[in-house]
């Protein structure tokens, strides 16, 4: 015995080894035919017990409202609350007095999906949503504008309620 | 003789691509039922049910790099794959997988080559393989890998002394080493496995070593050494390794069927015996095609289920247990034959059989009693329990 190898203090006897050994057979056996766990992606996204969290927080979406318009005001919160600094944010003012963001991107791979630009707006425009199939063949195309915010179609994040930490 | 170099040639090629799409096959087979034991699906993408996927495989290791380490021993790495691949593919040649064909010109024995050595061969061929491995291991100029062939060699040459022993109970009882004779040996009385359990049980723990299977995997042992004798292979010089470990998983099984069930022999019938014609051709191969799987699928079965054995287990249970176990079982069939047969003059058949089937059963009560203690298997650590 090599020097150093922990000896285990096992029982000699009431101890069958040939047993333990068919006892695992028998249990691998009988997993052949139990079902499967296996979820099988592109085809199945969710299942009875898996789903995606109400909370999740995937790529951002931006609410429209009924003429189909941004309701961002460009208030520029949720640039300055962001952490990872992913938001640009031109504000614009058409002759009513009504602003308008001129331009408005989101840097999806600086993003760190933190929520905190849906926590912030004032006029619940942007969201975090839950969604989480992103790829694209270039890098830039994860510079997500305005026009494409607002195309988004998957559903937005609930985030965390404080007053009811358990989403009931 | 012209027919039977055609016949021959046209043998080989068949078994040889028999061969290889079965460990395709098996390759396959391995990873679904591995899967299911684990709840799980496994590889179900490429083509119905998943069924493409080793030719996916096969393809990807054609096209992958091959990777030659700098320091490493260029010709002997080159070679060492085939030394594995070639003897692994060679020593199915002696099994016969089915009753002889009748044809137009004769009748063709369906045996690649039905040689009078038989049994000798396979063990001849088979112990070479574990040159295809050391070298390997030597070659790679890798620690991993040497300790990988290190323990290949010692591995492979402990568990043939017991694997050759149990099968010379075998050639006793069937007094010749032609495998084709053994088989007619079987099907006068009962399957080897009857008289001759302990000597099977034996056969089949020193094959799952001698295939490296789980667990006796200690040449490529993932947790300690990395992938073992192979680690430095890639593409398909990997695959030879691969292919081998399977083919020598089959012939192993095929092995076991021969020896011990009878081979082609269909049980409760003796229609198989009769004339030959083309359906008893079949249908004998479909037989012996399902003992073969039976085996293989306990290889696979044992794989995933069973931990490896610690390495100093692994000698204590080759040398210590095996071995003599062996030894002294051979002396017991000895003279078990010898009284049977010179004494009272008995001729192999369902007689001798089942007398020696009681006596074995008495044998493999005391051997498994013996061995289940827990001391052996527990390995040289083991504390006696203080008396409370």
């Amino acid at each position: 015995m090599a020097i150093g190898v922990k000896v285990m203090k096992r029982p000699e006897k009431d101890v069958s080894y040939l047993r333990a050994t068919l006892k695992g057979m028998a249990l691998t056996f009988s997993h052949l035919f139990r079902p499967k766990v296996t979820m099988q992606y592109p085809e199945e996204k969710s299942s009875k017990d898996w789903t995606l969290s109400s909370r999740w927080r995937g790529t951002h979406r931006m609410l429209t409202d009924e003429q189909g318009r941004a309701k961002c005001v460009a208030c520029g919160l949720c640039p300055q609350i962001c952490p990872a600094n992913c938001i640009k944010l031109v504000p614009g003012e058409d002759e009513d007095g009504h602003r308008y963001p001129l331009i408005y991107e989101i840097d999806e791979f600086r993003c760190v999906f933190c929520g905190y630009c849906q926590e912030v707006c004032p006029e619940e425009a942007i969201h975090v949503g839950v969604h989480y199939e992103n790829s694209e063949y270039s890098r830039d195309r994860f510079v997500y504008d305005l026009e494409r915010l607002c195309a988004q179609t998957h559903p937005v994040s609930t985030l965390w309620d404080p007053s009811d930490p358990r989403g009931e | 003789m012209s027919f039977f170099v055609v016949v021959s040639l046209l043998k080989v090629v068949v078994v040889f691509f028999g061969m290889l799409s079965l460990v395709a096959g098996l390759t396959f087979a391995e990873r679904r039922i591995c899967a299911w034991m684990q709840d799980r699906l496994g590889p179900n993408r490429v083509g119905p049910q998943g069924i493409l996927q080793p030719a996916a495989d096969g393809l990807k290791n054609f096209l992958k790099e091959e990777t030659s380490p700098a320091l490493a021993d260029t010709p002997l790495f080159t070679l060492a794959p085939l030394i594995a691949f070639v003897p692994a593919l060679l020593t199915f040649a002696v099994i016969p997988f089915a009753a002889p064909l009748p044809t137009r010109w004769g009748l063709i024995p369906m045996v690649v080559a039905d040689l009078p050595v038989g049994f000798l061969y396979i063990l001849a061929i088979g112990s070479l393989g574990v040159y295809g491995i050391v070298l390997a291991g030597w070659a790679s100029n890798n620690k991993y890998a040497l300790l990988g062939g290190l323990r290949a060699s010692a591995q492979m040459i402990s568990y043939e002394i017991a694997l050759g022993l149990s099968a010379v109970a075998v050639l006793l009882l069937a007094g010749n080493v032609t495998l084709s004779q053994v088989i007619a040996q079987q099907q006068l009385g009962a399957w080897f496995v009857v008289p001759l359990t302990v000597a099977f049980v034996i056969f089949l723990i020193s094959a799952f070593a001698e295939t490296n299977r789980l667990p006796f995997d200690l040449p490529e042992a993932e947790g300690e050494l990395i992938a073992g004798y192979h680690t430095e292979y890639s593409a398909m010089k990997f695959s030879m390794f691969y292919i081998a470990e399977y083919s020598n998983m089959v012939t192993a099984s095929a092995l076991m069927a021969t020896l011990f069930f009878g081979g082609w022999d269909i049980p409760l019938t003796t229609w198989d015996e009769g004339a030959p014609s083309v359906l008893k051709t079949l249908a004998t191969l479909a037989a012996f095609g399902a003992k073969t799987f039976v085996f293989l699928f306990t290889f696979i079965w044992v794989r995933w289920t069973l931990p490896r054995f610690r390495y100093d287990q692994l000698m204590a249970l080759g040398w210590k247990v095996l071995l003599p176990l062996a030894l002294l079982y051979i002396t017991i069939i000895a003279g078990a034959v010898w009284f049977t047969r010179v004494q009272l003059g008995w001729a192999y058949g369902p007689g001798m059989a089942w007398t020696l089937g009681g006596l074995n059963l008495v044998l493999l009560v005391l051997v498994v009693g013996w061995l289940d203690r827990g001391r052996i298997v527990s390995g040289s650590g083991t504390v006696r329990e203080e008396a409370a």
